[in-house]
């Protein structure tokens, strides 16, 4: 990592995002299938993207993903001892293959 | 098809550079994977305390029952140091995967093939390296890898060794902090200029893999648009804190 990325890194906004990819495997515990390859339709912009493209923030209490092209919250995970509570409001569809 | 923990033993560990480990994990039932994809780890403590992380896989799917992992050390992080510094050949880890339908590449998919690694962000691509080596397609490749300094270069000798194949393999090194006497590579970070210079004898239906922290793969995807190749020929992996 370069000095530059160093700084950026210090960057919370910058630091904060990865690809959703990152989260493929919680996902996979909720929807039983490996999705990072599925495509999603926003439900804000309607853009279509794979879920694997899709923005992750995973370090506050839940794992926000939001939509790479409208930066809308497309779904939201938070994990407690007891249960798993999931907000998918914000994706339209999800197509998992079988 | 649900990704189920399974327990995985340590078969062995080797030193990549000062910070940065490598561990082969043996999987008896592991169900093989494709370059790119990575691995959940999970430890969980006497008390039910338990983290998860995610790592890169390392090695090609050509070898069957293990996996590498290849794991820089961050200082105050809770998994890395203790992957470091307590485990030992023959201790039991919870293991979940493959994981991963988007960052992967696999040698009939063709190339050419540019890679582009910021530091630990090479573990998923030297996977595909090493398949590509393995799978005896020559697809043109080339590998542009930012380290800090020389001794940090991760997999500088087998890297060297696949260059040195003279199979359409090439490596083409920066080094943004120090550079040694004699020093031929880039030394500087990774910009348009040299993406332009990497990109340029693979041509436009080059294949693009970025991957290391977000701001260095934010740089390489934009720079690539720019420089004429498809957004749907780019794939990048952004990486953050869940890699720690």
């Amino acid at each position: 990592m370069d000095d530059r990325v160093a700084e950026m890194r210090d960057d919370p906004a910058v630091d904060l995002v990865l690809d959703a990819n990152a989260l493929g495997g919680m996902l996979a515990g909720l929807f039983g299938a490996d999705v990072t390859g599925c495509p999603g339709q926003c439900a804000h912009c309607h853009t279509v993207s794979m879920v694997g493209t899709m923005r992750a923030y995973t370090r506050g209490p839940g794992m926000v993903v939001r939509c790479p092209a409208c930066a809308q919250v497309v779904l939201r995970v938070v994990q407690t001892p007891d249960a798993t509570y999931v907000d998918a409001s914000g994706v339209s569809w999800l197509r998992i293959a079988r | 098809m649900a990704i189920a923990w399974q327990l995985a033993t340590v078969g062995s560990a080797r030193d990549e550079t000062p910070t940065v480990r490598s561990f082969t994990l043996d999987l008896p039932g592991w169900s093989g994977h494709r370059p790119g994809q990575h691995i959940d780890l999970r430890l969980t403590a006497e008390d039910g305390y338990s983290v998860e992380r995610s790592y890169s896989i390392a090695s090609e799917p050509e070898r069957s029952g293990e996996v590498d992992i290849t794991v820089e050390r961050i200082e105050g992080g809770e998994v890395s140091p203790f992957l470091h510094q307590v485990v030992v050949t023959g201790d039991r880890l919870e293991v979940r995967g493959p994981i991963g339908g988007y960052f992967v590449w696999e040698a009939v998919l063709g190339g050419p093939l540019l890679l582009v690694a910021g530091g630990s962000g090479v573990v998923p691509l030297m996977a595909m390296v090493r398949h590509r080596a393995r799978s005896g397609m020559a697809v043109p490749a080339r590998l542009l890898f930012s380290s800090r300094t020389s001794d940090e270069i991760i997999y500088r000798d087998e890297l060297d060794e696949l260059a040195a194949a003279g199979d359409g393999f090439k490596v083409l090194h920066t080094l943004t902090r120090e550079q040694p006497a004699g020093w031929s590579g880039f030394t500087r970070r990774i910009d348009e200029a040299m993406l332009a210079e990497a990109l340029e004898p693979l041509g436009a239906a080059t294949r693009a893999y970025a991957c290391g922290p977000t701001a260095l793969v934010e740089v390489v995807a934009n720079a690539l648009v720019r420089l004429g190749l498809p957004p749907d020929r780019i794939r990048t992996e952004r990486f953050g804190p869940t890699g720690t």
